[in-house]
């Protein structure tokens, strides 16, 4: 299936909580969904017969300066296609919904997300930090991050 | 080393070989050092194909050990992040005395290719423990490595139990 009948038919479901699909850049065309109604629009497109996507590859988080952008790359092991959803959510709240009841991968991809950008996904049953230690302090993926001068006595710089 | 020589050599009435206690001690302590079994990183990866039979670092007379209590000394191959930099620090006082400290590569050395912008990275382990010898190289030829541990044996054979002797450079080490 290609990516504009995936979009046409998510659109006639959920009409405009599907922004556009947008596939001006070279690479993958994306389809812009809010953040409200994306826990709905995956378990559709995990369950539904002509979409299957039972593979969530990966979920990236973007620091675009005012906004966070979250990005998801699903695959479907039966028809082999692919598809790549985006949500914009604003720097000052940065709350998602998480599908980590969908995809289990999506557990430890969310606390990366959290870790390294600040992300908040609602729901997610242990929103910890993975990768730096639990006291650590910053997002150290965002763009205006300053690395701490010391971290329990341990100089940093 | 004088010992070795000493016993082709043997004595009336008996092989008796004279020697110093401090060089007899250092000699066993310097050939059979057993070191702690800790990989961390790419420097791990080169030290395993050194541990491999073409290169065969087990000739040195070190065999790894699990478990920092049974060590002698430990070789910091790959690099140091901060979570880990707390954890070596709790193996490291864990070795009983003497214990020697090999830093291995770039990171460990210095923080390596990460010294500018590592924000997790510990810029070289000797800011928490004190390290003996330093192999350069990112990751050290298997050569290399062989070259710090002769140094190590070298430093080893050095050190004084009974009387205290001069500290030396690292170039006075013969």
């Amino acid at each position: 299936m290609l990516p504009n009948e995936i979009y046409e038919i998510l659109r006639s479901e959920f009409g405009d909580a599907v922004i556009e699909l947008d596939n001006k850049l070279q690479g993958d065309p994306f389809i812009s969904i809010i953040p409200a109604k994306l826990f709905e629009i995956c378990h559709t497109l995990r369950d539904k017969e002509e979409f299957l996507f039972d593979y969530l590859m990966c979920i990236s988080s973007l620091d675009l300066n005012e906004n966070i952008g979250v990005v998801y790359h699903l695959y479907s092991m039966n028809y082999k296609h692919k598809i790549v959803i985006k949500t914009i959510v604003p720097k000052a709240d940065p709350k998602v919904p998480s599908v980590e009841l969908i995809w289990r991968s999506a557990d430890w991809h969310e606390r990366e997300a959290y870790d390294m950008i600040g992300v908040v996904f609602e729901g997610h049953h242990n929103m910890i930090r993975i990768l730096c230690p639990y006291d650590w302090e910053g997002h150290p993926l965002r763009k205006d991050y300053q690395p701490p001068e010391y971290y329990h006595d341990m100089k940093v710089s | 080393m004088g010992l070795l020589n000493r016993l082709d050599d043997p004595y009336n009435g008996g092989e008796v070989v004279l020697g110093k206690i401090e060089d007899v001690l250092n000699w066993g302590r310097s050939k059979s050092d057993w070191y702690l079994h800790f990989g961390l990183a790419c420097c791990a990866i080169e030290f395993m194909a050194m541990n491999a039979s073409h290169f065969d670092f087990m000739r040195f007379g070190t065999i790894p050990r699990t478990s920092p209590r049974q060590a002698d000394f430990i070789m910091i191959t790959g690099t140091v992040t901060l979570k880990m930099a707390e954890r070596i620090k709790i193996l490291y006082e864990q070795m009983a005395e003497p214990r020697y400290v090999i830093s291995v590569g770039s990171c460990s050395n210095c923080g390596g290719p990460y010294w500018e912008h590592g924000y997790h990275v510990l810029k070289g382990v000797d800011r928490i423990i004190p390290v003996d010898v330093y192999i350069p190289g990112c990751p050290p030829r298997p050569e290399a490595f062989h070259e710090g541990m002769i140094q190590l044996q070298k430093k080893i054979n050095h050190q004084a139990i009974f009387t205290k002797r001069k500290k030396l450079d690292a170039g006075e080490i013969k």
